[in-house]
C-alpha cells in the first residue's frame, strides 16, 4: 500500500519549516519530494537599500549558525571590489573567529545528530561544551551569537594576552570532550546501528548533484574552499581536508568530528603566530563599479556571494547562495528507497539551516507555469478567497 | 472484616490509590534520574525536589481541552485509555505484595497467576495498536503498525526469560516462586541471564529508548498518540507509569525474591526493589539511540530468543542437579 507522508512544513523533527513529501511502501520511502518557499526573506532587495558597511550587519542576519561566514564572505568581496588589503593581524583574527564558529557548528551538529537519533544523552552533552566554545566567542567580541567582529578592511576587535590564554585553556578541554565524542558517536552499537549505511550517497552522485561541504567529504571528495581557493591566511596554516569513505551519515558525522581536531590545531596556530600591527585599515565610503564573486567554506559547505557594485556607497545588487541549497538535490536521491525512521537523520545530516538558503517566493500558476509577483496585500487577499470558498467539516467553537 | 480487607486492598493498597501515587513517584525518579545521568537538573519546582511535578503534570493535562477527530471512531478513541488503565490497575492486583503469605491465600493469588498477569501486560501493548488504528492520522497508522511489528519482536523472550525462574520453582504462582527463591537466595544467580532479558524485553515493552519507535518524536511526532490530548492522554500517560511499575514489580517477584513482610515491611521491599529494576531500565534509556523497527526485531530473534531458550537449558540442567 502506497501513501504519502507529509513531513514539514511544521514536524518535530524540523527546527524551520520546508516540506518533504514521502511516497512511502510500509516503512520504505519509494519517492521524495521537495517543497520550498515557507520563507520569504526580501534580504536581497533590503542589501541594495543599505550602505557597504550596514550590509555587513545585515549578512551577519542570514544565519545565526554561520553568522561569521556569510558577513566574511561579503566583506571579501567588498575589500576586492574596493582593492583592500586587510592587514595580517585582522585576517588572523578573522579566521580564528571562523575558525571558533566552525566547531560550534559541529558540536551543535553532533547534538542535533544525536537528538534525531533518539540519543539525547549525547546532545545534552555536546551543548554543554559547545558553550565552552560559545564563552571563547564573547570573549573575544562580546557577543555568542553575531559576533560582529568584522568590518571592511579587517577585524574590530584586537585580542590581548589574557585573552589567547583564557582561548588555549579552554581548548585544551574542548579537544579532551571531543575525542570523547569521537569515542561515543563512533563506538556506541545502537548510534552505529542507526548511522551506518543510512542515507548513501556516491561518490559520483555526489559530484553530479553538486553537494557541497562535509556532505561531499564524506562521500570521498576532498573538496573544501580553504585548500582549493584559499582566502584570508588559510595558505599558510597548515590543515588537511577530511574526508571518509563510507559515504553515509556515520562518513559525515565521523568528517566533522575529523573537522573538529582540525580547527583545534588551525586556532592553536592562529594564536601561536599571531603577527603583531593594526587589525583593520580604513576602507573608502564607495566603490567602483563592478562585480565579484566571494567563495567561503562556511561549517555547512561552500557559501558564495556575488556582488555588483554601481559607484555609489550601496551595492547595485548581493545574490547569497547558502551552502544548504547546494545539498537539497542530493538530500532528495540519498532519502529514495531509505526507511521513514531514517528521514530526520538524513535530512539533518547536511546540517540543513532552512532560512538561509529561501531567498524570494514567485508564484507559479500549476497550470500554465506563468510566473508573477504579486504584493503582500494581495497574497492575503487570495488566500482569503480560497479559504472562504473551502467546505468546512465543523463549526469551530471559539472558546472564549 | 475480610470484607474492609479486600476493599482495602483493592482501594487503597496496593490497589488505585497507592499505585496513582506511587507510578507518579516512579514517574518522578526516572525524570530525575534520566536527568542526572545527562547533566540536567530534572523536575525541581513543584513540590520538594519536584517530586509533585507529575501530579502536576497530570492534573494539568485533565484541564486540557480534549480533542477527537473528526474521522476517528469516536467510542473505541475515547474508551480506549480507560479500558487500558483498569486493565493495568487489574494487573498490579496480581502482584503478591500484601498477600504474599501461602497459608492464607487471596482471591487474588492463585496458581497461574503468573501467565494472567503476563496477559495482562501484553494487553495495553494492543491498546496502543488500537489507540493508533481508531486515530486515522497517518502518524498514529504508523505508529500503530509499529507497536505490533515491534510486539513479535520481544514478546518470545519476554515470556521464556520469565518462565523459566518459575520452571525452576516447579510453579506457576507468584507467591510461590518469590517464597522458593526466598529459601534458596542463591538459585537467584541461575536466573542472572534471564533477568537482563528480562529487563530488555521490559523496556521494549514499555516503548522507552531505545526501543521508542511507536512515538519516536522525530520521525512520526507523537506516533500512537498523536490525535490524543487533554484528559485522554492523561490517563494514557498514568497508564505508562502503572504499566512500569506494574513491570519492574513482576520482574522484582520473579527475579528477586518478590516481598515478604506484610504491610509495612512488604511495602519497603516492594518499593526498594521496583526502584533497583526501574534504575536499570533508566540507565538504558539514558545510554542508548533509538534503533529501527527492523533492528529490533531482528536484535530480538538474533541474540535475545537464542539467550532465553539457553537460560530456560540451564534452569532444566540445574533443576535435575538440585532433584
Amino acid at each position: 500500500m502506497k501513501f504519502q507522508i507529509p513531513i514539514g512544513p511544521q514536524h518535530p523533527a524540523l527546527k524551520e519549516p520546508i516540506s518533504l513529501r514521502m511516497t512511502v511502501e510500509g516503512e520504505i520511502i519509494r519517492d521524495a519530494d521537495l517543497r520550498l518557499g515557507y520563507n520569504h526573506r526580501g534580504l536581497e532587495k533590503l542589501a541594495e537599500q543599505k550602505t557597504w558597511i550596514q550590509n555587513i550587519y545585515l549578512t551577519e542576519r542570514i544565519c545565526g549558525i554561520c553568522s561569521h561566514s556569510h558577513t566574511t564572505c561579503y566583506v571579501q568581496g567588498v575589500e576586492k571590489l574596493m582593492e583592500l588589503e586587510p592587514p595580517r593581524r585582522g585576517l588572523y583574527i578573522r579566521t580564528l573567529v571562523a575558525e571558533l564558529e566552525r566547531v560550534h557548528s559541529h558540536l551543535l551538529w553532533l547534538g542535533v545528530a544525536g537528538h534525531e537519533a533518539g540519543f539525547d544523552s549525547f546532545f545534552m552533552y555536546t551543548w554543554r561544551d559547545r558553550e565552552i566554545v560559545m564563552d571563547i566567542l564573547e570573549t573575544i567580541s562580546g557577543n555568542r551569537v553575531h559576533y560582529g567582529i568584522n568590518t571592511i578592511g579587517g577585524v574590530r576587535r584586537d585580542l590581548d594576552e589574557q585573552q589567547v590564554k583564557h582561548i588555549l585553556d579552554s581548548l585544551a578541554i574542548l579537544r579532551q570532550r571531543s575525542e570523547y565524542y569521537q569515542h561515543l558517536g563512533t563506538n556506541e552499537p545502537s548510534f552505529v546501528a542507526r548511522l551506518a549505511g543510512v542515507g548513501y550517497l556516491s561518490r559520483e552522485d555526489a559530484i553530479a548533484l553538486c553537494a557541497v561541504g562535509p556532505t561531499l567529504r564524506a562521500s570521498g571528495v576532498p573538496m573544501d574552499v580553504r585548500k582549493d581557493d584559499p582566502y584570508a591566511v588559510y595558505a599558510e596554516v597548515p590543515f588537511e581536508v577530511c574526508t571518509a569513505d563510507t559515504c553515509d551519515v556515520l562518513g559525515r558525522t565521523v568528517v566533522r568530528i575529523k573537522e573538529l581536531f582540525q580547527c583545534y590545531n588551525i586556532i592553536e596556530y592562529l594564536l601561536k603566530n599571531l603577527p603583531s600591527g593594526p587589525v583593520a585599515v580604513r576602507a573608502p565610503r564607495r566603490a567602483k563599479p563592478n562585480e565579484v564573486v566571494s567563495r567561503y567554506e562556511a561549517p555547512r559547505g561552500e557559501n558564495i556571494h556575488y556582488i555588483k557594485s554601481n559607484g555609489t556607497d550601496k551595492p547595485e545588487r548581493l545574490k547569497v547562495r547558502a551552502p544548504t541549497l547546494g545539498n537539497y538535490a542530493a538530500t532528495l536521491k540519498m532519502l529514495k528507497n531509505g526507511f521513514i525512521a531514517d528521514v530526520p537523520l538524513i535530512f539533518a545530516a547536511i546540517d540543513p539551516c532552512i532560512c538561509c538558503a529561501e531567498r524570494a517566493v514567485s508564484l507559479v500558476d500549476a497550470r500554465s507555469g506563468q510566473e508573477k509577483i504579486i504584493s503582500m496585500n494581495a497574497l492575503k487577499q487570495l488566500s482569503r478567497q480560497v479559504a472562504a470558498g473551502n467546505a468546512r467539516k465543523r463549526e469551530a467553537e471559539w472558546p472564549l | 472484616m475480610a470484607t474492609v480487607k479486600t476493599l482495602i486492598y483493592l482501594i487503597v493498597y496496593p490497589g488505585l490509590l497507592f499505585l496513582f501515587l506511587y507510578s507518579t513517584f516512579v514517574e518522578w525518579y526516572d525524570r530525575k534520574l534520566y536527568a542526572r545521568l545527562q547533566n540536567r537538573m530534572g523536575p525541581t519546582h513543584t513540590g520538594r525536589f519536584g517530586l509533585l511535578q507529575p501530579i502536576a503534570d497530570f492534573f494539568k493535562l485533565m484541564a486540557k481541552e480534549d480533542i477527537v477527530p473528526d474521522r476517528a471512531d469516536r467510542k473505541m478513541f475515547s474508551t480506549l485509555p480507560a479500558v487500558g488503565l483498569a486493565i493495568v490497575f487489574t494487573a498490579m492486583l496480581l502482584l503478591p505484595v500484601w498477600n504474599y503469605s501461602l497459608d492464607q491465600p487471596s482471591v487474588t493469588s492463585f496458581n497461574g497467576d503468573l501467565i494472567v498477569l503476563l496477559y495482562l501486560l501484553s494487553l495495553p501493548t494492543f491498546i496502543f495498536f488500537l489507540a493508533g488504528w481508531s486515530s486515522t492520522n497517518l502518524f498514529s497508522t504508523i505508529g500503530g503498525a509499529r507497536v505490533l511489528t515491534m510486539l513479535f519482536g520481544y514478546e518470545v523472550p519476554l515470556f521464556l526469560a520469565v518462565l523459566s525462574p518459575a520452571v525452576l520453582a516447579n510453579s506457576w504462582r507468584l507467591a510461590e516462586i518469590a517464597a522458593f527463591y526466598r529459601q534458596r537466595p542463591a538459585l537467584t544467580l541461575v536466573n542472572l541471564l534471564g533477568f537482563v532479558i528480562a529487563l530488555i524485553c521490559v523496556q521494549a515493552k514499555l516503548e522507552r529508548t531505545p526501543f521508542d519507535i511507536p512515538h519516536a518524536e522525530t520521525e512520526i511526532v507523537g506516533g500512537t498518540f498523536t490525535e490524543y490530548s487533554g484528559k485522554k492522554l492523561a490517563l494514557f500517560r498514568l497508564m505508562m507509569d502503572a504499566e512500569m511499575v506494574v513491570a519492574a514489580g513482576l520482574l522484582a517477584t520473579v527475579f528477586l525474591g518478590g516481598f515478604p513482610g506484610g504491610a509495612l515491611l512488604g511495602l519497603v521491599n516492594f518499593i526498594v526493589k521496583t526502584l533497583v529494576v526501574i534504575f536499570f531500565l533508566s540507565l538504558i534509556r539514558a545510554t542508548t539511540s533509538r534503533i529501527r523497527v527492523d533492528q529490533v526485531v531482528s536484535f530480538a530473534w538474533k541474540y535475545l530468543a537464542p539467550l532465553a531458550i539457553l537460560q530456560l537449558l540451564i534452569v532444566i540442567l540445574v533443576k535435575g542437579l538440585i532433584s
